[in-house]
């Protein structure tokens, strides 16, 4: 949320732990979306409607400016979810530090249709042409996902409308829905009530089930008030995501003072509970993106804030390196556990693209690229970036490309893979090789990389933000100076570096303190 | 008479009806339990944990799963105990993998098992990273006894753990 120039972060936070539990809404705020200071919790058990935690939910800035957070109390041991608001304490306070919940909540319970332990985070308000607002609160009925839909004049008095928003069978729960407009041309983000010809909708949800998110673009039917996903978009788990990787629980907001739709996500960790206990911390929120409509209307681009190269220092450049088949080069001059890499790769020819077998589940990169790893040799490609490598290789994250001839076309597979990311063999460490296909025209001959290293995550997107993974490492190795990074092709068609940038990222002057 | 008779009639009937209900509301919950089983990875240990409790009768899928949950932390208790107990007093040599198999329960006990009871009702993704960790934790405290000469003193007891949890995580996947 934005409010009278700071950033306002607020997240699910355990204070007395590092595993899920006593979560209350902590709250951050910030000047750029780098700098961050840490305040009270804004909303923590208090009362009947929220004794038993304090679950996710939105903020809306009503016109006039005053924020309203709409969230989830839970109100008994079997965590039963009501949707309750809390309003600032003191609205000259631009820190928002303190936040008051009115006797007159819950505004919102389960009727009988709904299941009560399946029944929250509630969205962001959007106001009709009818002076009516709404929300979605999400749930699911045997197996069919739901947003579903409730209006309000008064943003107290809520009514559930005849009809979800939307609601796919077979999905299972849905969490954290999204819903919100994209311009059709430009970069620019839109306020969430924004509607009208060149608009278009999209709805995103986070899945209880598989625990990675989908999101389809579509038309919002404001007169039957109902979501309706384009022709051609694939509205079930092999659906479009904003990170094929470890992102979950994402949440957008319209940022007034730039006009952008930046989109936060929640990447948990991948090393054991126990690694968790022993470290005292557990969780991240990735670095914000922004979110604007492809030109080909069929996807969303996300990429890093622009305020996050405020960070970047000593820069390397390579240019004009090719690598033949088996070739690396080092990326020298840098922090390479803490870095921002940027570099464009280019070939000849397309002739070498290995086929792609048609009993192969077009719709599964992930398990393409558990099988087609960076040490298998392929035709154009694998050619990519090791991130975290040790100085012999017996650990590195592998962030590539491969791509693929299929009859009429070409595909292009993107793998972020944490195979060989740790010589910890404990049965603890999840080690996934996450990929998505990359929809681009080839006809350059070209591909684009960015990946933003640090430490145990790391966040790469494929030209310009099309597709993006983001993998959670725990190199044993491959720390702090002993880091390094490299380019490599183990692809029979030889690729050229064009350009290589590489910077050290210093940290942020205030860290959440 | 007749009206006395028929009467009679009337209350066997009800009773018998009474009692064909509940019998088949018990076939329903023994049939929750059997098919809820079939989806764990040990049914017979599935179904054993669970009929300990007498509670299991009518219980909800939720508590089926709790029922498992409340076996596993029953099990950590004791094994921390007997953990401890060769801290004091076992051959130095173990005492790398006690401290070891100490910390990875000291996780399930403060972590998973408190995460598995707050949220197998509501939010039971946690409750299913939870019971899959618990079985990571188990395993490689065994795998710990395996990096010293003393065999391990906990066999039994890690592979009973590790086995129950899968259990408990196979329960908890079909409320997702």
């Amino acid at each position: 949320m934005y409010y009278k120039g700071y950033y306002h972060l607020f997240y699910q936070y355990n204070p007395n732990g590092s595993v899920w539990g006593n979560i209350v809404w902590a709250h951050s705020v910030s000047r750029d979306l780098v700098n961050w200071k840490r305040l009270d919790a804004a909303i923590y058990p208090s009362q009947h409607f929220d004794k038993y935690g304090c679950w996710s939910g939105s903020a809306t800035v009503l016109p006039g400016g005053k924020p309203i957070i709409l969230y989830t109390g839970i109100t008994d041991e079997h965590n039963t979810q009501v949707q309750n608001y809390a309003i600032p304490a003191n609205l000259s306070d631009p820190l928002l530090t303190e936040w008051v919940k009115p006797k007159n909540n819950p505004l919102i319970v389960a009727d009988k249709w709904i299941n009560k332990t399946a029944f929250r985070d509630p969205t962001t308000a959007w106001l009709g042409r009818d002076g009516l607002w709404r929300i979605t609160i999400s749930g699911v009925a045997m197996q069919t996902g739901i947003a579903h839909l409730y209006k309000s004049r008064d943003f107290l008095h809520w009514v559930k409308a005849k009809h979800p928003l939307h609601a796919v069978a077979g999905t299972g729960n849905w969490e954290c829905p999204e819903f919100f407009p994209v311009a059709q041309s430009g970069n620019n983000g839109l306020d969430t009530s924004v509607m009208g010809p060149k608009i278009k909708h999209v709805l995103k949800i986070s899945l209880d089930d598989t625990r990675y998110e989908y999101y389809t673009i579509g038309t919002y039917y404001t007169i039957p008030d109902r979501y309706v996903p384009d022709k051609g978009m694939i509205d079930n788990r092999n659906g479009l995501r904003y990170d094929y990787g470890n992102f979950y629980a994402s949440k957008s907001f319209f940022d007034p003072s730039t006009h952008r739709r930046i989109v936060w996500a929640w990447a948990n960790e991948s090393d054991s509970v126990n690694d968790d206990v022993n470290k005292g911390w557990s969780g991240i929120q990735l670095i914000p993106r922004t979110i604007s409509l492809d030109p080909n209307g069929k996807q969303l681009l996300l990429w890093p804030i622009k305020e996050i190269e405020t960070l970047r220092a000593n820069k390397v450049e390579l240019n004009d390196k090719k690598l033949a088949k088996g070739e690396m080069v080092e990326i020298k001059g840098i922090t390479v556990a803490q870095a921002d890499v940027e570099v464009t790769f280019s070939f000849d020819s397309l002739d070498e693209a290995e086929p792609f077998d048609p009993s192969w589940d077009g719709y599964n990169a992930q398990k393409l690229c558990g099988q087609k790893g960076s040490t298998v040799q392929g035709g154009l490609g694998p050619f990519g970036i090791l991130a975290l490598a040790s100085k012999n290789l017996e650990e590195y994250t592998p962030i590539f490309f491969r791509i693929f001839k299929a009859q009429d076309k070409h595909i292009v597979l993107m793998c972020s893979d944490a195979t060989r990311s740790s010589l910890n063999n404990e049965d603890g460490a999840y080690k996934p090789s996450f990929a998505g296909f990359v929809n681009v025209d080839l006809t350059q001959k070209k591909l684009s990389l960015r990946s933003l290293i640090d430490h145990s995550v790391v966040e790469s997107f494929g030209v310009q933000g099309k597709t993006c993974i983001t993998s959670r490492v725990y190199p044993a190795l491959a720390i702090g100076d002993e880091a390094h990074l490299f380019a490599f092709n183990n692809g029979t068609q030889s690729i050229t570096i064009d350009n290589l940038k590489a910077w050290t990222m210093n940290k942020p002057e205030h860290m959440n303190q | 008479m007749k009206i006395g008779i028929s009467f009679a009639v009337a209350v066997l009937a009800a009773a018998m009806m009474v009692e064909n209900s509940a019998a088949r509301g018990r076939r329903k919950d023994e049939q929750l339990i059997e098919t809820t089983c079939t989806n764990t990875p040990d049914y017979e240990l599935c179904i054993k944990v669970i009929r300990e409790d007498p509670s299991c009768a009518t219980a909800p899928l939720q508590d089926l799963a709790l029922i498992v949950v409340a076996e596993i932390k029953r099990k950590t208790e004791e094994i921390i105990v007997g953990i401890e107990k060769l801290q004091k007093t076992g051959p130095e040599e173990m005492q790398p993998a006690l401290t070891k198999c100490r910390s990875y329960y000291n996780a399930v006990m403060v972590g998973n098992i408190p995460v598995a009871e707050q949220t197998t009702w509501g939010n039971p993704k946690f409750a299913e990273n939870a019971m899959a960790d618990t079985k990571n934790e188990a395993v490689m405290c065994e795998k710990a006894f395996g990096k010293i000469p003393t065999p391990s003193p906990f066999t039994k007891e890690n592979k009973y753990i590790a086995d129950v949890a899968a259990v408990a995580r196979g329960i908890i996947r079909n409320l997702l």
